[in-house]
């Protein structure tokens, strides 16, 4: 049996916000009854903001989960933070997924998404339309079993950082049955990751040689300062493309707070400063 | 009412506590190897001596030379499987069904891949196997004919005397092995009324513990083992004896054979008024098999418009033990492949839920589950978006 996190359990065994809204400003769906899972949203929104929300769920515990927890999310929100919600946060929320149960967040997600776009007072039209522009490029059905599109996983891997099949078809069940468009799917991933390093090549306009330097000079006048307030400090040990080794010293060593001190403040801070890319390794 | 109500015997079963007694002494002090020579050896030898002679009363073999020892149903099947086509390499054809457990099927895609032909026999929408089809497809190549005795999740029993003689009549050479793990403690059997080659069971299906199966192989038949090594069980299966585990499917496959009378009555009873309950009761309910031959312990439900682990996580919090044929339990994505096979429409599939009983099943639990069930349905139909689809059912039903 899955090990489910005490908030799903909780959840599906009460769930929030069941039913229907029949005057609804915006109705999502996602998933079908022959795929095992099934999603409908309802929304009801005043002045941009989410007032109420209500769902319908043919699913296991996680989809009810995902579904119940996902209306306690929106409720009281504004249209906008509401978009920004994605299939991670909804796990997140719930205190994690098992990885073969993700699709179950994906899936919430997908409903409410297609709530939004439903939604008649959506404003930004413009982004819809650019949106779909380009969504049209990948309309096409990769799994045939499930009715997969090449945009859903496109999507999951994007906010997700999936680099395998296997992670595919946790998320999206792509693949999950016949297994014939696995070879697909790989070359989505394979596209994806090629452009992203594209995107990356032009983003960065430093030369290797004038990243090293700012690397150097943020953490000398900038990371270092800080920490020897606290009895502690830096060193720049290495650095291996976006790649930052360094060493902590003096109080910071064996601090078992080091780790949050590493990405909450050195990396936050030369990501902001030198590349949004950059990762800080402790050696 | 206790904490747990125990209604997944196909899965597995309780060891019953007369085999624990009697496998104990050989777990404590009876610890030699049988194949010694002194004479501490000869009580454990003379206990597999005696397992073997019990055996061959369960399954009414000829000869206990005709019995082997495994580890497990799937081992049972596979140095079966393996065993006569490594006799037979001239011929490459296997006829098997759709509806196998995985522990044979993913045995035969494998032997695909080997470069064999596998044919899979479909069922009708009640679970019953197609023998015109079965006939059909045997040739002169045909090594092999695999089928179960009983399906693990319908319950539903095929005809194997009947196959048997479809088999010989097309070709003599042709080798039967009948995968039994779902029958045995729950009908009789007899391999020479049923005039089948092979025919593999496991222990922990019938109140023995997990880790101890055994194969009838008929003296006609010439198999290779799947494990080499020492010549125990007469060289086809290599590996020191399991002495209290034999002690202890012998003393399971007594007991059970002196309970078939028990589980063709009382089990059967208990059974149907399960099934007869919720069906009554329950407007989204339907039975996946239909009445046809059954095991008389399992039943198959589906409740349309709801999901199975949904169900069972709800049914597990009351500590009732059920399973389900949908994707979501078993961590693959896809629905049964036996429920799919007999077209169980995909309203009702992914909500379809097996209880299977023992002769540890009391009335009391059963009138528990029957209480108890139709409100947690009640209360998982509520949440389905399907609501107008359940509306036109529940006036169909009415």
């Amino acid at each position: 049996m899955w090990d489910y996190s005490d908030k799903v359990i909780d959840h599906y065994r009460n769930p929030r916000n069941v039913g229907k809204i029949d005057n609804a400003d915006a109705i999502g769906e996602a998933g079908s009854l022959a795929c095992g899972d099934s999603l409908k949203i309802y929304l009801k929104i005043n002045n941009g903001i989410v007032t109420d929300a209500k769902f319908q769920t043919f699913g296991c515990g996680s989809a009810v989960a995902s579904s119940s927890i996902l209306t306690e999310m929106i409720i009281g929100k504004t249209i906008d933070e509401v978009k920004k919600i994605t299939n991670k946060d909804i796990a997140d929320q719930l205190g994690g997924l098992p990885p073969e149960k993700m699709h179950c967040s994906v899936m919430g997600y997908e409903a409410l998404e297609d709530a939004l776009k439903n939604y008649d007072d959506y404003t930004d039209l413009d982004d819809i339309r650019n949106e779909e522009e380009a969504n049209k490029q990948r309309e096409k059905i990769v799994c045939t079993c499930f009715g997969i599109t090449e945009n859903v996983i496109w999507d999951a891997i994007k906010m997700n950082g999936l680099k395998t099949v296997e992670e595919i078809t946790n998320y999206t069940k792509a693949g999950g049955a016949c297994g014939k468009c696995k070879g697909l799917i790989q070359d989505i991933i394979d596209t994806y990751y090629k452009k992203e390093e594209q995107e990356e090549k032009t983003a960065s306009t430093l030369s290797p040689a004038q990243k090293i330097l700012k690397i150097n000079n943020v953490i000398e006048n900038q990371i270092s300062p800080e920490l020897r307030k606290d009895g502690g400090d830096i060193t720049l040990v290495d650095i291996d493309g976006n790649k930052v080794m360094v060493k902590l010293r003096g109080k910071c060593s064996g601090c078992k707070n080091s780790h949050l001190t590493l990405k909450a403040f050195v990396e936050k801070t030369l990501r902001d400063t030198v590349d949004a890319n950059i990762e800080v390794v402790e050696v | 009412m206790g904490n747990l109500i125990y209604l997944d015997n196909n899965a597995t079963t309780k060891v019953d506590p007369q085999v624990l007694d009697a496998m104990l002494p050989y777990l404590q002090e009876e610890y030699a190897n049988p194949s010694s020579v002194y004479d501490f050896a000869k009580r454990a030898n003379h206990a597999v001596k005696e397992a073997r002679g019990v055996m061959k009363d369960f399954f009414n073999a000829k000869d206990e030379k005709e019995i082997i020892f495994t580890s497990c149903g799937s081992e049972s099947a596979n140095t079966a499987i393996r065993g006569v086509l490594n006799m037979n390499k001239n011929k490459r054809h296997i006829i098997t069904t759709k509806v196998e457990h995985p522990c044979v099927l993913n045995l035969y895609q494998t032997l695909e891949k080997e470069g064999y032909n596998v044919d899979y026999i479909g069922v009708n929408s009640n679970g019953e196997l197609d023998l015109a089809q079965l006939e059909e497809a045997i040739n002169d190549d045909t090594a092999l004919v695999s089928i179960m005795y009983a399906n693990n999740e319908t319950g539903v029993i095929f005809p194997i005397e009947k196959i048997s003689e479809i088999i010989k009549s097309k070709n003599k050479e042709t080798k039967f092995f009948v995968d039994a793990v779902q029958v045995s403690g729950k009908i009789p059997i007899d391999v020479q009324a049923l005039g089948v080659d092979l025919m593999g069971i496991s222990g922990h299906k019938f109140h023995a513990p997990k880790g101890i199966g055994a194969l009838y192989v008929n003296s006609k038949t010439l198999i290779t083992p799947l494990i080499i090594g020492g010549h125990q069980e007469r060289g086809k299966r290599a590996g020191t004896e399991n002495v209290p585990y034999i002690v202890g499917i012998a003393k399971a496959a007594e007991l059970a054979q002196d309970h078939l009378k028990y589980e063709a009555t009382e089990v059967k009873r208990l059974r149907d008024k399960l099934e007869k309950n919720i069906v009554k009761n329950v407007f989204n309910a339907r039975l996946n098999t239909g009445i046809v031959n059954r095991v008389p312990n399992t039943t198959n439900i589906g409740f349309e418009y709801i999901e199975g682990e949904l169900i069972l996580l709800h049914l597990s919090d009351l500590g009732i033990c059920a399973s389900s044929g949908s994707a979501c339990t078993s961590g693959s994505l896809e629905p049964s492949h036996v429920l799919r096979a007999m077209n169980v429409p995909f309203t009702a599939i992914h909500g379809s839920i097996r209880f299977s009983l023992s002769k540890f099943t009391t009335e009391a639990e059963i009138d528990y589950v029957c209480e108890k069930l139709p409100g947690i349905i009640e209360k998982l139909t509520n949440l389905s978006p399907f609501q107008d689809e359940l509306e036109a059912l529940k006036k169909l039903r009415h």
